[in-house]
């Protein structure tokens, strides 16, 4: 029987490449005068509502949705959350 | 020769590619439509630029999903031409047609200006007619245009003469004053490893005729010409 799972993914610049959007909020935080700011990356946050059998299948299923389109594996990390139901 | 031109939702090139192969070049051209899964008999297929699908999760990334990609990506193993301007080379990074990807531009900002290429390898299917280390005006139109992947992607690229173009100075200088979107290298068009694929950021479509600025886009269209009917 199948239930409804959410599950929340976290994609993010690749470590060590260039992240110009990152680095235009770090400047602005230190203009605000959060000086001790080092390091800002912006990525994206996606909410995956899916149906499976149990939330190890979902977590599978959305996995591979990040490798399939989700995530750009050229350029992008991405961590997805634990599901719970939905 | 007839050449298929990909129309997906949010493209805003392709009647550009039409109008250059039509009334530039004097052969025949189609509009594919992105649902469908017929090329039409097309020789040539041409990825325009635009903003597919509104650009949304990545540049290039759900167009790749539409049904004809199916048929293009047939096309291009088969060994025939196809071609991919701005968005077009964005989708066929996404697509694994070409390897790496087109990233924000460094800067941020949108840049809609001519630029200089120089030709790096003179050889190629798309550039045959042009001289190698030739300067070309060639306008470009992005802000995700940063090209960027590893370093023994980048290595082998450049080894196997498959960058065929880098954006230059108005000596030729591969600086990175001329660099205009952060690109790793300065690369601004390249092509796949049997040689018949190209992506690039410019937009030689645009670089037909006198009026637009420059006419140094003509003749890598007459490249495919004078190759592919050889």
């Amino acid at each position: 029987m199948k239930s409804t799972f959410r599950i929340a993914v976290h994609i993010t610049p690749r470590k060590g490449l260039l992240d110009p959007q990152g680095n235009a909020v770090k400047g602005a935080l230190h203009t605000l005068g959060f000086k001790p700011v080092r390091e800002v990356h912006v990525g994206r946050y996606i909410i995956i509502e899916t149906e499976a059998y149990d939330a190890l299948a979902a977590e599978e299923t959305v996995t591979e949705m990040c490798r399939k389109l989700l995530a750009n594996p050229v350029t992008e990390d991405f961590e997805i959350e634990s599901a719970v139901p939905a | 020769m007839k050449f298929g031109i990909v129309t997906f939702p949010g493209s805003n090139c392709d009647y550009d590619a039409y109008h250059a192969v039509t009334e530039v070049l004097g052969e025949e051209a189609v509009y594919l439509w992105h649902k469908d899964h017929d090329l039409q008999g097309s020789d040539v297929i041409i990825l325009p630029g635009g903003f597919s699908y509104g650009d949304y999760l990545r540049v290039g990334a759900i167009a790749r999903f539409s049904p004809i990609m199916q048929e293009v990506t047939a096309h291009a193993k088969s060994g025939a031409p196809v071609v991919g301007f701005c968005n077009g080379f964005q989708i066929m990074c996404e697509a694994g047609l070409l390897p790496g990807a087109l990233l924000r531009n460094a800067h941020l900002q949108f840049v809609s200006a001519q630029v200089r290429l120089r030709v790096e390898n003179a050889d190629a299917m798309f550039t045959n007619l042009y001289e190698g280390g030739e300067l070309l005006r060639i306008p470009i139109a992005h802000g995700d245009g940063r090209f960027v992947a590893t370093t023994d992607v980048l290595d082998e690229l450049e080894g196997e003469g498959r960058v065929i173009f880098k954006y230059a100075d108005a000596n030729g200088n591969i600086s990175a004053d001329a660099n205009p979107n952060g690109s790793e290298r300065n690369i601004a068009g390249i092509i796949n490893e049997g040689g018949n694929v190209l992506g690039m950021m410019p937009h030689p479509e645009r670089a037909c005729s006198p009026l637009l600025g420059s006419t140094d886009g003509i003749r890598l269209f007459e490249s495919i010409l004078s190759r592919v009917a050889a």
